[in-house]
């Protein structure tokens, strides 16, 4: 397949991740957190998804690219074709 | 109920969003009906292996690993990793170079080319009826579990529509999302978003499991919580021997072994080198994940069980205030967060033979997200919840889809047709698919168990035919006849042993004894190991004794079809600890010392 995976996986969970960020930068404090230690989760969980899909673009959009540069190479010409001339 | 705000539904529709745009992405791609039906066999190993895995964790399969947890504490994770394990090592190793060296596209087309073509339509026809039950289970599941959690409850109302048709509403939306995106990306489609599911179980449970544990006061806080700490699957009403033949040999490995719908992320691959690492890739996070999985349900059922209770609080202006916590009576009923087990129409508590209240492990693994996981984790676990039911029901439909076309329709109604019309056609058995599977999600509402009902499709349709493609491939004396008598045979002697026994306290009908009862078991899950088992060995028996009695198939023609006929691939370029054999060594290692020091 010519679509790099790394791509859109990285794309959805920086969306996620920066989601998240923003929602827990609002509600650092409030009564959400009082199960998690007073922890704000969210905005922890939201870095590190958002880190994740960050690096996921990178590594996709190279695998991308060699993928595209794999693409615009010619077509290997069969043997006999060039036997016989064409 | 649940409180989801907006960015908990933000969440969940980013992913509907995402899973569609794959799809749409994809649809270009789509040109050869082996880009449609195979993903173009062009796939990496890591791709493969991580959708092998996402296939096997369908939404029933992390229901009911957060149940076993709750029921039967970490010993339960043994079952998972005796079931799994050791059949993806053998796969991968041994089974996938003659699944993708044969050049076969599925596993009917196997046996066609190993055994005949009554042995593969016989097969596809089994495996097709399979398909549309499994999703149809899964499907039924999934619509239950969003009863459950009360998603749709806010809308319902706010738009007047009455709450009986939730069930209805909830059925039809995940499966026209699941059409959708298998109509414009084909398998690939699917495998796509079957790693994308894979990433978000991960992202869903990891922040569960440590805020659970942290509040249960760490792993000492959890094992000294657990009622039923040290009890096994010993005590589920089976033996040891039984588990390890019922679900190791019979059910785990026929599943692995033989279920195209795992197999086909596999024979996606670019080469036979990335179809063998495939299994070998999803086995890693295999023997993990049980901990995120199984967690859960150990964590829900070690907390403290809520009851009514009502407090009082004086203000500051000195007012008192009487504050009411009214529990329902199954959670009251229930142990920790794990509720009672009711009826569905009567709404009472069902007991068992003690007279005490029967449980509904289902809910160990929601019930702990709805407790614990705040606003936008929630929304991610339930999203993590939901891809986990899309992609199962998701390879259901590109492996019927496969075989419908490949081996039923192409060769028998259609040998001249080209590539485009193949792919309409299939994208025509994908809506008909999901049709059936609507219907049959109705039909499977008289289960109590899904996973009862999963394992009685599997023992009736993977057990013989495990025994038939071992056979094929690993003794060459096996002949077409003798895998056609056999697999029929052992089809057959499953079903008459499922309509002749009953498990206790089940009425006649889809739970067994629909010609007569001659024998109770103790529940459905003993029932449904014992039919497997027959099945298996009638298979087994019939196709030797047929084999042996009917003419050989000359060698020649079996090269690349059976193991001792087929010549071992030169590696010497390939350096020893990459080579599949070192990296199922260390995994084999990995699972011993995990199950012997660990599980």
């Amino acid at each position: 397949m010519n679509l790099d995976l790394r791509m859109p996986l990285g794309l959805m969970f920086t969306f996620t991740g920066a989601l998240l960020t923003a929602f827990g930068l609002a509600s650092r404090g409030a009564a959400i957190y009082a199960l998690c230690q007073g922890i704000d989760v969210t905005l922890c969980w939201g870095l590190v998804l958002l880190a994740f899909g960050l690096v996921m673009m990178m590594v996709g959009s190279k695998g991308q690219k060699q993928i595209e540069s794999k693409r615009q190479l010619p077509q290997p010409v069969k043997t006999r074709q060039l036997r016989q001339g064409r | 109920m649940p409180n989801l705000t907006h960015v908990d539904w933000l969440i969940i529709l980013l992913y509907c969003g995402f899973v569609l745009g794959i799809g749409y992405a994809l649809r270009p791609y789509m040109k050869t009906s082996k880009d449609f039906f195979q993903a173009g066999r062009a796939l990496p190993a890591w791709l493969c292996g991580l959708a092998f895995i996402g296939v096997s964790l369908s939404g029933p399969e992390v229901i009911g690993m957060g149940a076993a947890g709750a029921q039967f504490g970490l010993h339960s994770a043994r079952f998972f990793a005796i079931g799994a394990i050791p059949a993806m090592i053998f796969v991968g190793l041994f089974m996938m170079p003659l699944y993708y060296g044969s050049k076969a596209r599925t596993v009917p087309d196997f046996l066609r080319l190993r055994f005949d073509s009554k042995t593969s339509v016989l097969n596809a026809c089994t495996f097709l009826a399979m398909t549309i039950f499994s999703a149809g289970i899964t499907l039924y599941a999934m619509a239950r579990l969003i009863q459950a959690l009360h998603l749709f409850d806010a809308l319902f109302f706010t738009l007047g529509w009455p709450r009986e048709g939730i069930f209805t509403f909830s059925i039809l939306l995940s499966a026209a999302i699941v059409m959708a995106y298998v109509l414009l990306g084909g398998l690939a489609g699917a495998m796509y978003n079957q790693v994308l599911q894979f990433f978000l179980l991960i992202a869903g449970f990891l922040p569960l499991v440590l805020i659970g544990l942290s509040n249960i006061g760490g792993w000492s806080g959890l094992r000294a919580s657990l009622p039923l700490s040290g009890i096994g699957a010993v005590h589920a009403g089976f033996s040891g021997l039984g588990l390890g033949l019922g679900v190791g040999l019979v059910l785990g490995a026929g599943y692995w072994c033989t279920d195209f719908r795992v197999l086909q992320t596999a024979m996606a691959a670019n080469n036979i080198e990335s179809a063998r690492r495939a299994p070998l890739v999803a086995a890693v996070p295999r023997l993990l994940l049980p901990f995120l999985l199984i967690l859960p349900g150990m964590i829900a059922v070690g907390l403290p069980t809520p009851h009514s209770a009502t407090t009082v609080t004086t203000t500051a202006d000195g007012a008192i205030v009487h504050e009411t916590t009214i529990v329902p009576p199954e959670a009251a009923q229930g142990n920790g967060l794990v509720p009672a087990l009711a009826d569905r129409h009567t709404g009472k508590l069902l007991l068992n033979a003690n007279g005490q209240p029967l449980l509904d492990y289902n809910m160990a693994t929601p019930n702990l997200m709805l407790h614990f996981l705040p606003t936008g984790l929630l929304g991610l676990g339930i999203t993590a919840l939901l891809a986990c039911f899309m992609s199962g029901i998701a390879a259901g439909v590109t492996a019927f889809i496969t075989v419908l076309t490949g081996d039923l329709y192409k060769p028998w109604i259609r040998p001249d047709g080209i590539g485009a019309h193949f792919i309409a056609v299939g994208r025509w058995a994908v809506v008909g698919f999901i049709l059936l599977t609507v219907a049959a999600a109705y039909a499977f509402a008289g289960f109590n168990n899904i996973l009862d009902a999963l394992l009685l499709v599997f023992s009736i349709v993977n057990a013989p035919l495990f025994a038939t493609v071992l056979l094929g491939m690993f003794w060459r004396r096996a002949t077409g006849h003798g895998a056609f008598a056999g697999l029929l045979t052992g089809t057959a002697a499953a079903l008459l042993h499922h309509g002749l026994t009953l498990p206790a306290a089940a009425q006649p009908g889809l739970h067994g004894g629909w010609i007569a009862v001659l024998r109770h078991y103790s529940d459905a899950m003993t029932q449904n190991f014992s039919t497997a088992l027959l099945a298996f060995s009638v298979t087994l028996l019939v196709t030797i004794v047929v084999s042996l009695c009917t003419s050989a198939t000359p060698e020649v023609k079996l090269v690349g079809l059976v193991h001792s006929l087929t010549p071992r691939p030169v590696r010497a370029n390939i350096l020893w600890w990459k080579r599949p054999e070192t990296l199922a060594a260390a995994i084999l290692l990995v699972a011993v010392a995990l199950t012997l020091f660990v599980y």
